[in-house]
């Protein structure tokens, strides 16, 4: 009993050393940072250090046929169909869609409609396993081919053939980002190491176990989007992986660089990066390639590595399982499709005094109903909070303390929008730039009064957007 | 299980900071000036800090459920921090029925007649002390001397105020400048009779209990500072706008104009500055705008002391200051990530 009080006081003293000494570090080397705003979250990586494991295959899988931000995919297969691993099961939808691969070989079982993770039911197409045989088409060997071979317009059909998405949440696909509109140019690549959310680390260690195969992948985007210049950021919070993949690119001639960046949250959000490694700053409204930058999650640049190389489709993606009650954390390499029921037993079950399951970090994932719902291609990891962790604040009034303004990386006043928002002034609350809001939560996060700010803000967000459409339409 | 867990929109973490942490650590901030008015006033100190707090607490909890209905908002600790501030700003020897309608004031008529916590547009304790100080000025400009009164309580006894001038009490620097000037004096006969500048620094000088050392008023800055409870913007722009206004007048004629040190380290500036301008519902939102409102706070301090009819100014300052509040944060927004671009392109 005492010792084990000893050792959690000695990790708790080690702990907040390492963060003195890194704020230490952060602050005498100056690292690269956004200017405005952010929090700085307790970082609990409890994960960091488990390799990457695969996931056995479930009996059943249940793929939804709406993984991506834009159009739902069209259903291609039906009832009773042979499937193999790799083979596409339905197509793109519209431009901003990507195709979906079956994740296991088997039979369809059925096309129905599933809960998903966000809560909502949409179709899914359910899968019975039954051994693992995969398309022929897909280079299973281990060996890293580093030979690229495809002109940039064959990249880009590629990463659409084989369902890529962003992995780091958004889900947006992939060949959509790479298609430069006529009249942009895009001049940097920045793949996105951050990995700002506390908790994971499923990126973390795919740049530590997979780091050759990222900086190929790296390399194809590059040729793709016809750029002499690539930056890899990581936050210093990884200070192995920002080591290995410097040691890595010191051979590309200064064409991919490791950029370290001070640890503050938001800096994964696109701008924010944008800004902290190129000084350039997206204007309000638009879009990273109005600066001439296109940005990529290190595990999509990884399945882009594995589909131009590989022949390999977006089937499988890793996800940290992760919360302090768990028995065991760790990272797994997982079908889409496989119950996150599967993945909490592999973590030792539920703690019956869990509070909420996340789907994502604490900071921007989305909170699950029911656990029994499908792991899918934005899954980058489930995190469990006991139920003193998860239970929200009491309410007090607004002490216009200022704190959520400073925070703001936008440069909004969230108070004010909520304000708007509750008097449902949604004129003004456009005037008062509701629509730039990226939803980070650092106001939220920081209220001393506990107020639901960003509540507010999205409600005002959806109807701000509303209110735009209806004038656009007339 | 399933039907047990909680689903609600992200953010799911939540720092530690709330509101009463924030006034707890404002209050911690205070301590060490308090202890030392302990140690100069003596038990004078203690029974008006102990009175104002207390009844600052008592008015809020009456207000909130005889008025308001509502549940007790006593202890988020923000009636506590407004009574120690009122003690801060009033002698030492005032008469407890002076502090009581100076806590009443102050959480009546300052705070929860406009809303309560968050809503005041005026801080709270200066309009309890503008109050008292109109209404009652002998009693409120009375300042025992620091160290010559420990043990002398004439709090409980109605008395003859020409008594309290008498016997153990004297003028402010501020006051002494001021008066002296009136006559014709020159600046360097009236420093002579005035505390030395490391006198004041430290907090040997007569004044309200709380004002008198800069030292320890600045000690707890920092700590808020660290704790990031409050930012640089409002002390640092009173400061730097007291020191080059006053340093302008006083090298233009040092014969009639004080030093900007002066100026610094006498009166409620520093408590004014550090803790009362920071109060968060009376100040503006963004940094620009709180820049804004620092230096005009620290213009008027300067133009009250040296022209007005007032010794000192810093109350009536701030309080000017923060009507001007919503117009500051109407006009001074924070700059919006990607405007600049924008503006650029079309």
């Amino acid at each position: 009993m005492i010792t084990k009080k000893i050792t959690r006081l000695n990790n708790k003293t080690r702990e907040s050393l390492n963060k003195t000494l890194n704020e230490l570090y952060n602050t005498q080397n100056m690292l690269k940072t956004f200017p405005k705003g952010g929090v700085h979250p307790p970082e609990n990586k409890l994960s960091a250090d488990k390799r990457i494991e695969t996931l056995e295959i479930p009996k059943q899988v249940t793929i939804p046929l709406h993984q991506n931000l834009g159009a739902p995919s069209k259903v291609l297969v039906k009832k009773k169909d042979k499937v193999k691993v790799g083979q596409i099961i339905a197509e793109a939808g519209g431009f901003v869609s990507s195709n979906i691969h079956a994740s296991v070989s088997g039979t369809v079982l059925k096309i129905d409609e599933i809960t998903d993770t966000t809560g909502y039911k949409k179709m899914a197409v359910v899968i019975n396993v039954e051994g693992d045989e995969w398309e022929e088409s897909i280079d299973r060997s281990e060996a890293i081919v580093s030979e690229i071979k495809l002109t940039p317009e064959e990249i880009v059909k590629k990463t659409a053939e084989m369902g890529i998405v962003g992995l780091g949440g958004a889900t947006f696909p992939t060949q959509v980002k790479l298609s430069i509109p006529k009249g942009q140019s895009c001049e940097f690549l920045i793949i996105n190491g951050v990995e700002c959310e506390p908790y994971l680390t499923s990126d973390h260690r795919l740049m530590l176990e997979h780091g050759k195969e990222l900086i190929i992948g790296t390399q194809i985007l590059m040729k793709a989007l016809n750029v002499n210049k690539a930056y890899i950021g990581i936050e210093n919070n990884k200070p192995d992986a920002i080591e290995y993949l410097t040691e890595l690119v010191s051979n590309t001639n200064n064409t991919i660089e490791i950029v370290a960046l001070k640890v503050q949250y938001p800096q994964g959000g696109e701008k924010q990066l944008i800004k902290a490694i190129t000084g350039r700053e997206v204007p309000s409204g638009g879009l990273p390639i109005h600066v001439g930058v296109v940005v990529q999650n290190v595990g999509t640049t990884y399945a882009v590595y594995e589909a131009v190389q590989k022949n390999k489709p977006l089937f499988e993606r890793i996800v940290t399982v992760t919360g302090k009650s768990l028995s065991s954390t760790g990272n797994y390499k997982v079908r889409i499709g496989t119950s996150v029921d599967l993945l909490i037993e592999k973590a030792g079950g539920l703690p019956s005094d869990s509070g909420k399951v996340i789907n994502g970090g604490p900071m921007m994932g989305k909170a699950l109903k029911i656990t029994d719902v499908p792991v899918t291609k934005g899954t980058s990891g489930i995190l469990i909070l006991k139920n003193d962790e998860a239970k929200r604040e009491r309410i007090m009034p607004c002490i216009k303390c200022s704190k959520c303004i400073s925070v703001c990386p936008q440069g909004l006043e969230p108070y004010f929008l909520m304000n708007l928002a509750d008097k449902k002034m949604w004129e003004d609350a456009e005037k008062q730039h509701n629509m730039d809001c990226i939803e980070c939560g650092s106001c939220s996060y920081i209220c001393p009064s506990a107020r639901p700010l960003l509540d507010y803000i999205r409600y005002g967000k959806q109807n701000v957007g509303a209110l735009i459409r209806s004038r656009m339409k007339r | 299980m399933d039907n047990k867990l909680i689903v609600s929109q992200s953010p799911h973490l939540h720092a530690k900071d709330n509101v009463r942490k924030i006034m707890l650590a404002v209050i911690i901030a205070l301590l060490p000036s308090l202890v030392l008015s302990f140690y100069f006033y003596g038990i004078g100190a203690l029974v008006v800090t102990l009175f104002a707090v207390f009844f600052a607490v008592f008015f809020e909890w009456i207000f909130v459920k005889v008025f308001l209905k509502k549940e007790p908002t006593i202890w988020d600790g923000s009636a506590a921090l407004t009574g120690l501030l009122l003690a801060f700003n009033v002698p030492s020897n005032l008469p407890v029925w002076i502090i009581i309608i100076g806590a009443f004031v102050a959480i009546g008529v300052g705070k929860m007649s406009f809303g309560g916590l968050g809503q005041n547009p005026f801080n709270p304790a200066l309009v309890g002390r503008v109050f008292l100080l109109i209404s009652f000025p002998v009693q409120m400009t009375s300042w025992p001397l620091a160290g010559s009164s420990r043990f002398v309580n004439w709090h409980f006894f109605p008395h003859d105020p020409q008594a309290l001038v008498d016997g153990f009490t004297g003028a402010t620097s501020l006051g002494v400048m001021k008066e002296g000037l009136k006559n014709g004096d020159a600046m360097a006969g009236i420093m002579d009779k005035i505390p030395t500048h490391m006198q004041m620094f430290y907090g040997q000088m007569g004044g309200s209990l709380g004002e008198i050392s800069a030292l320890l008023l600045i000690l707890g800055g920092i700590f808020l500072l660290y704790r990031k409870i409050i930012t640089w913007h409002i002390p640092g722009s009173i400061i730097l706008t007291t020191v080059v206004f006053s340093g302008i007048l006083w090298l233009i004629n040092p014969q009639s104009y004080a030093d900007p040190l002066f100026h610094l380290l006498t009166g409620g500036l520093m408590l004014g500055a550090i803790y009362m301008a920071t109060d968060y519902s009376s100040s503006p939102m963004s940094n620009t705008g709180k820049i804004i409102f620092g230096i005009g706070i620290a213009l008027l301090t300067i133009i009250i002391r040296n022209w007005g009819a007032y010794p000192e100014g810093v109350s009536f300052a701030i309080l000017i200051m923060n009507a001007f509040v919503p117009l500051i944060d109407r006009q001074f927004k924070p700059k919006l990530f990607g405007k600049v671009e924008k503006s650029k392109q079309s």
